[in-house]
């Protein structure tokens, strides 16, 4: 099913917001949707919004390669994206990240072993002043998790494990 | 001193529209739409001082001064991507304060006779965006936005665009072309956005903070706004910091106030109580400053800051402290930039992959002095020879950190 026929109200919003002539200004938007269900943009999204905007499959692959954001490929339900940069090490990033996945039993870039999350390292995201601290993006978009310790995290994470079952 | 930008602090509910309105919200917009002419709201703006505040620090004012008035329509776009590792002002902002940061945008429309205008956020900013749209359409609901504002011809409507993860996205011609949905990569300059920008259209770019200055300057005048700071940096600045102090945070603070007073009076002192070592006044893209007596008492303004070889920029205030070691501090700060490079100029994207090799092997105790004399040698050959800023940037704490901690380097390296 195409973008349109499944968000056919969120696709006119989005499109309603850019010049007519103009209309590849909503690949970013466009692209965001596309992954929402899989967490990742397939092949056929890309097909799709390429013909949707009148460009072709390599310029929307282009987007989704140079921006952090977009995903080509499956990963847990949930990446916990962690901030590493120097401020947030300067307060214990590098340390948290290392625990966190001590305990977690796996790596970074590695996802646990229910499919449910994948730990990231990333760069900045704006929230120094709170480290540790890390984002999780996923079904429900991008939530900021700031002043974290390993504990709370992994209560947060028994939190999206019990709310995926409700859902399912 | 009550707030200027982070009014919020002072006044509850200030991100309500009734609370905003009746604290003189909108007031300034509806007086320049019904009573001042467009290019009066410039002059204001101009006679204020009000210097850009994303980091380079250019006279506000004079940018809108030079929209091609020839060329139709023209856009206004708020720089929301704040990706500077240091900087988390913007997002205080538009998250307790919309409605001043919003009216902001709206006075520059009217002033540049733009009837769209947009606000990129960087990707992560996903629930910032949600809550503007909704802040957005409750100024719609108002008649603060739409057609024929206050029975004026005046005509604006404000979009939210969300970025993807991108640093260079704060650069504003990466920022333009990401917006026409295109990868952010910068513009060759000139033509600057005011002739050409967004879809080849007059642009003006502004950070956050900026705009949020506009509406109390339209509000209480340009006397009243230069009263505060120093000659050269007129009014308030948000000074964010952040590192190794106790009480990080954002502090709205007159410029000039000094770099003692920031990290001692208001981020309550060092953790641990260790002495300062080093500061970054301008995160990540920052030279290092050696922090003693002199440089702690520095009053932090344009002009005063450069006189310790350093920017201001937008006065992200990262304190290092004697536990930390410099070697460590710019392979975080590579790491940053060789991630976040564009890829279109040769010397910046492979500058930073090789700069990257050499701080990882230098870090790791594996590396010799000629490995730091050679890093050394490739960021003074990144100087100069990019498109944007980022190229340049990513040379500063190198160039300085080798340069000013020399001792850092020779007991990092292998005798």
């Amino acid at each position: 099913m195409s973008l349109a026929q499944k968000y056919p109200n969120e696709v006119n919003q989005i499109m309603a917001k850019y010049p007519p002539e103009h209309k590849r200004s909503a690949v970013m938007p466009l692209l965001y949707l596309a992954q929402r269900e899989e967490g990742y943009v397939t092949k056929d999204a890309l097909k799709d919004i390429a013909q949707m905007l009148d460009i072709t499959e390599t310029d929307v692959a282009s987007i989704v390669g140079f921006y952090s954001l977009y995903h080509d490929h499956k990963a847990g339900k949930y990446r916990m994206q962690v901030c590493t940069d120097l401020p947030c090490a300067l307060r214990g990033a590098d340390k948290f990240l290392a625990d966190l996945c001590g305990n977690l039993g796996i790596q970074v870039g590695e996802t646990t072993a229910d499919g449910l999350i994948t730990i990231e390292a990333v760069t900045c995201l704006a929230a120094c002043d709170k480290a540790p601290m890390f984002q999780t993006q996923g079904p429900d978009g991008i939530k900021y998790h700031e002043n974290m310790t390993v504990d709370k995290t992994l209560e947060l994470i028994e939190a999206l494990k019990s709310a995926g079952k409700e859902v399912k | 001193m009550a707030h200027v930008l982070l009014r919020h602090r002072d006044i509850p509910n200030l991100n309500q529209l009734d609370v905003y309105q009746k604290n003189g919200g909108f007031e300034a917009f509806q007086k320049a739409v019904t009573a001042m002419k467009p290019n009066e709201v410039t002059d204001v703006v101009k006679a204020s001082g009000l210097r850009g505040r994303g980091g380079a620090g250019f006279p506000t004012g004079m940018k809108w001064s030079f929209i091609d008035n020839k060329n139709w329509p023209h856009y206004v776009v708020a720089n929301a991507d704040e990706s500077e590792p240091g900087t988390f002002k913007d997002r205080e902002i538009m998250e307790s304060n919309p409605f001043q940061f919003l009216e902001g945008l709206a006075l520059a429309s009217y002033a540049v006779g733009a009837n769209a205008a947009y606000i990129y956020l960087r990707g992560e900013f996903w629930q910032v965006a949600a809550l503007l749209d909704e802040k957005i359409a409750d100024m719609e609901k108002a008649g603060l936005l739409g057609e024929k504002l206050f029975g004026s011809d005046y005509s604006l409507k404000i979009y939210t665009h969300l970025g993807a993860g991108a640093y260079i996205c704060g650069e504003e011609t990466a920022l333009l072309e990401s917006i026409e949905g295109k990868r952010g990569q910068p513009r060759i300059r000139p033509p600057f956005p005011p002739a050409y920008g967004l879809y080849g259209k007059p642009t003006i770019v502004n950070n956050v903070e900026t705009f949020t200055n506009v509406p109390l300057i339209l509000a209480y005048g340009a006397e009243w706004y230069k009263s505060m700071g120093t000659p050269d940096s007129a009014g308030v600045k948000i000074f964010s910091l952040s590192g190794r102090v106790k009480k990080p945070g954002n502090y709205e603070l007159p410029f000039g106030t000094t770099f003692r007073e920031l990290v001692y009076n208001y981020g309550g002192g060092i953790l641990d109580d260790r002495p300062v070592k080093a500061i970054m006044p301008a995160g990540a893209s920052s030279s290092l400053i050696v922090v003693d007596d002199k440089a702690l008492d520095t009053p932090m303004d344009y002009a005063s800051v450069r006189t310790l070889g350093a920017d201001l920029g937008s006065a992200s205030v990262i304190v290092i402290d004697d536990t930390v070691s410099i070697d460590w501090v710019i392979n975080k700060t590579i790491h940053f930039f060789k991630h976040e490079s564009c890829g279109k100029c040769t010397p910046c994207r492979e500058g930073n992959h090789w700069m990257l090799h050499l701080t990882e092997r230098i870090h790791s105790g594996e590396g010799s002095q000629n490995d730091v004399s050679l890093l050394l040698n490739v960021a003074k050959q990144m100087q100069g020879k990019c498109l944007c800023a980022l190229g340049e940037f990513a040379t500063m704490a190198v160039v300085t950190g080798i340069e000013r901690f020399p001792q850092d380097f020779q007991k990092a390296v292998k005798a």
